[in-house]
Order: structure tokens, then C-alpha cells, then sequence
């Protein structure tokens, strides 16, 4: 019964259809070229499923056969920012981009402040390696139990949990006009998450390692403030309050460092 | 040949090593002296509005202040030229997209670069009509200025080398207050957002009737 109301429902909507607009590269070193494809619609369809529909059937807009689009995709509920791609314009997931909210032709191109591996598959590595570089763990490793850490007030828990959803997915890089291939700009993300660590009762206790991390070369200070990141991030970071903050934390160890402190890390 | 390109090398370490150090000092040089050295100039430049002898008597008072070369390359040259040419590397390396994202910050960062390779065109060109004309051993005094703007085309210059100078000054002390760590949060931003266009108002307001009262 169930069943053939579906077939019902997809007959009745079969007639309308979504115009995608995909731009598309077929390995890292070709030119990309542009793809149009018309989609099935459905009601509460997604990018994604979008995808999806056109991978089950790889014809694009003038009825030839094509390959399917390659992207990435894993949670499917904004949480692990693997399916971010530019659509319309803008860099986000494309998970919850739906596609009744979208204005068509709906545009689908990667990321290209990283490298394109495939069509809609870029290389986010770079920050993944930045997160390295800015140490953003707490380190707890010892030769001996070191017990239980200094306890963490319940408000800047709650406070600090807004900057734990940071998921890495690279749309505030995207978004940056000073994150680009003539710059090392490591972005706006990764200097939150510095914060981040930075508040953490255990974490502050390298406080200095992280600093000394986020003044290198390509470091917080190449911020230009244009502010688009806190404008694109999905998860509502206060983006650009960290990097103040972060800047007023760097003006003060600069000073330290300078001139010598032996306070480093209160 | 292999000298120079390691001096260049040497050059790009150094760069590399001391970014933050440099772009703060970028930061701090375009307030402290830069930007009191504009604001000073501009209330100077102001005695042309109470006629030819109160300019003549100000612009004397301040060309022969003691130790005046000494000033002029601590205060004004030294500063300016490593603010510029370093503010074009700054403003070359960006990639501005206010077509994807058209907020009033997006705007002000491109206008920032914008107006900063204006600057860096028109305070040569006024050097070379001024300084270097007073160098050469002509004299600085209400004439001089009477004569450039006698031109049309040199007064739409001066308007626009003057309000890009107003508005780089006003929004690069906003984002100095940034770069700080003073301003923080996103009231204390918007706050010092509107001291600062009123003081692009101010300075513009003075700066252009000074340029008025040549003409």
C-alpha cells in the first residue's frame, strides 16, 4: 500500500525537475569544465541526494552518458564537514543545502582553496597538518599517573563546547580573501581552536607552545579582517572574537618573549 | 649573479622568520606616526581657510621646527616607506571576493587596499611637487599649493588622495584595535566602527576645505 503511494507520488512529480550546474575535473592536474545535469524532482531533496540521483543514472542535460560526480560525503547531519562544496556561490555543506531553498540553475563547484582531487573532492589535508603545527590537543601523556586535571567551570564548558563544533570542514578558509596560494595563512579556524585549547584547565598549561605556534610564519597575524568567516561558518563560531582574543593573548606573550618573562604560561 | 640571489633568499628568510613582528609593526606604524603625522598635517593644512598669512606663518612654524631633517625621516620617511611597501605586499597577496560575500567588512577590507595603492601614488606625487620642489630650492608657502591646485585635475587628485588618506587612517585604526587585542567583542567592534567613521568625517571634512581654500 505504502509502496505504491510512493510510485504514485514520483509519478505525479516526475515531469518536474532540478537544473544542477556542476562543474567538474577529471584528476588534479586537468582543466575543470562545466556539466549540466536535470534531476528527478522529489520532495526535501538535498544536494546530496541530488548526487545520488545522478550517480544511479550518469546522464547529464543533452541525454548523453557521462561518469558519475564524484564527492564526499559521511554524516549527513553537518556534523563532520566532509560533503563541503561551493553551492550557489557560496562554500557549505551539502548535506543540508535543500534543494526547495536553493535558486536554480543550482551551481556546484569544490573548494578550491585545496587542492581538486576529482570533480567535487578536494584535499583538505593542509589543515589538518595546521592542527598539528598549533599542537590543538591537551597533552596528558606521563611517565606516571598524572591524576585528574584542574576543574573546569561549568559556564566556560558550555562556553567552550560552541567552540568545540568546529569540524574542520574548511568553509571559512574558502571564504577568506588572505587564504589563498600567494599566502601560508593557516585561517580562521585553526586559530580558534588555539583558543580553545588555550581555555582548557589542562590545555592552558601549554599555553606558550600554542602561541609560539600561531606566530609563525602564516600565522594568526595575517588575518585581514574582512570578517567573511564568521559570516560563512555553519556551526556559528564566533570566529572572528577568537581571533581578537587570540591577538590580544599574542600581543601579551610578544611582550613576554621580548623583553623576558618567567611567567609563560599564566 | 648567485650574491644577489642569496641576499634576495636572505631577504625572503628574514620575511618569513619575522612575519609577525613585521605585520605588527605595520599595524602600529600606520597609528604611531603615521596616522598623528596625517592628522597634524591635515589641521595645519587648515590655516589656508584663515588666508594667505596664517598658512604662510603655520607652514614656516613647522618647516623650520629644530632638528627638522631628523623629524622628517624618523617621524614621516622612514615609517611611511616600510608602511607602504610592505602595505603592497600585504594588499597584492589577497584575494578579495565581495561579489560572494558583499557585507560591509568585506567592503571596508577591500576599500582598505584600494585606497592603500591610491596612497602610495598620490603621497609620491605630492612628495615630488612639495619636498623635493623645496629641495630643488623652491619655496613652501601658500603659492606653491595656490599653483598646483590652479589645475582642475590636480584639485579631483587631491580630493581623492585626501579622502582615501581620511578613510585608510579611520578604518586601518579600526582594525589596529583589532590586530591589538583591544576590541574584541562584536559590540566593542561595531562600537569603535562608528568613532571611526565619525573621525573619517572629521578629518575628511578638514582636509577638504583646506584643499578649497586654495583654489
Amino acid at each position: 500500500m505504502a509502496e505504491t503511494a510512493v510510485k504514485e507520488r514520483n509519478e505525479a512529480t516526475a515531469t518536474k525537475t532540478v537544473r544542477f550546474k556542476i562543474q567538474r575535473q577529471d584528476s588534479p592536474e586537468s582543466s575543470p569544465y562545466w556539466e549540466t545535469f536535470d534531476v528527478p524532482y522529489r520532495q526535501n531533496m538535498n544536494v546530496i541526494s541530488a548526487l545520488m540521483e545522478i550517480r544511479r543514472n550518469p546522464v547529464n542535460s543533452e541525454g548523453k552518458k557521462t561518469s558519475p560526480i564524484q564527492w564526499e560525503m559521511n554524516c549527513l547531519e553537518e556534523v563532520c564537514g566532509a560533503c563541503s562544496m561551493v553551492i550557489n556561490g557560496r562554500p557549505r555543506q551539502s548535506c543540508t543545502a535543500l534543494v526547495d531553498q536553493l535558486t536554480q540553475p543550482i551551481t556546484l563547484e569544490p573548494m578550491r582553496t585545496f587542492p581538486v582531487v576529482r570533480d567535487l573532492v578536494v584535499d583538505r589535508e593542509v589543515m589538518f597538518d595546521s592542527l598539528k603545527k598549533v599542537k590543538a590537543w591537551v597533552p596528558i601523556d606521563g611517565t606516571y599517573d598524572l591524576g585528574e586535571g584542574p576543574r573546569m567551570p561549568e559556564r566556560k564548558r558550555q562556553w567552550a563546547y560552541e567552540l568545540s563544533k568546529c569540524m574542520t570542514c574548511g568553509v571559512c578558509l574558502e571564504a577568506c580573501p588572505n587564504v589563498n596560494d600567494k599566502t601560508n595563512f593557516i585561517g580562521p579556524a585553526l586559530i580558534s581552536q588555539v583558543r580553545l585549547f588555550n581555555t582548557h584547565p589542562t590545555g592552558a598549561m601549554n599555553r606558550d607552545e600554542r602561541l609560539d605556534a600561531l606566530m609563525q610564519d602564516g600565522g594568526l597575524q595575517e588575518c585581514g579582517n574582512s570578517q567573511n568567516c564568521v559570516v560563512a561558518c555553519p556551526k556559528g563560531i564566533p570566529l572572528t572574537t577568537s581571533i581578537a582574543a587570540m591577538n590580544r593573548a599574542a600581543s601579551v606573550y610578544s611582550f613576554k618573549r621580548f623583553f623576558g618573562s618567567d611567567h609563560m604560561v599564566d | 649573479m648567485p650574491a644577489c640571489l642569496s641576499v634576495l633568499r636572505g631577504v625572503k628568510d628574514f620575511m618569513r622568520d619575522s612575519d609577525f613582528g613585521l605585520r605588527r609593526l605595520h599595524s602600529l606604524l600606520g597609528i604611531i606616526p603615521i596616522g598623528l603625522f596625517l592628522t597634524q598635517h591635515l589641521i595645519i593644512n587648515h590655516f589656508a581657510t584663515q588666508g594667505v598669512e596664517a598658512f604662510n606663518k603655520a607652514s614656516d612654524f613647522m618647516g623650520n621646527l629644530p632638528f627638522v631633517l631628523w623629524l622628517e625621516w624618523i617621524v614621516i620617511y622612514i615609517p611611511l616607506m616600510f608602511h607602504a611597501f610592505f602595505g603592497l605586499y600585504i594588499a597584492f597577496t589577497a584575494k578579495p571576493n565581495t561579489n560572494r560575500y558583499g557585507t560591509y567588512r568585506n567592503w571596508m577590507f577591500l576599500l582598505q587596499r584600494i585606497t592603500g595603492v591610491i596612497l602610495v601614488v598620490f603621497i609620491a606625487w605630492h612628495i615630488w611637487q612639495t619636498r623635493i620642489q623645496k629641495a630643488l630650492g623652491a619655496d613652501v608657502n601658500f603659492d606653491m599649493m595656490a599653483d598646483i591646485l590652479a589645475n582642475p585635475f590636480m584639485v579631483a587628485f587631491y580630493v581623492l588622495g585626501v579622502i582615501s588618506a581620511t578613510f585608510h587612517f579611520a578604518n586601518g585604526f579600526w582594525s589596529f584595535l583589532v590586530t591589538w587585542g583591544i576590541t574584541q567583542s562584536p559590540r566593542s567592534q561595531r562600537l569603535s566602527t562608528y568613532v571611526m567613521m565619525g573621525l573619517f568625517l572629521v578629518l575628511s571634512v578638514i582636509g577638504i576645505r583646506a584643499i578649497f581654500a586654495f583654489v
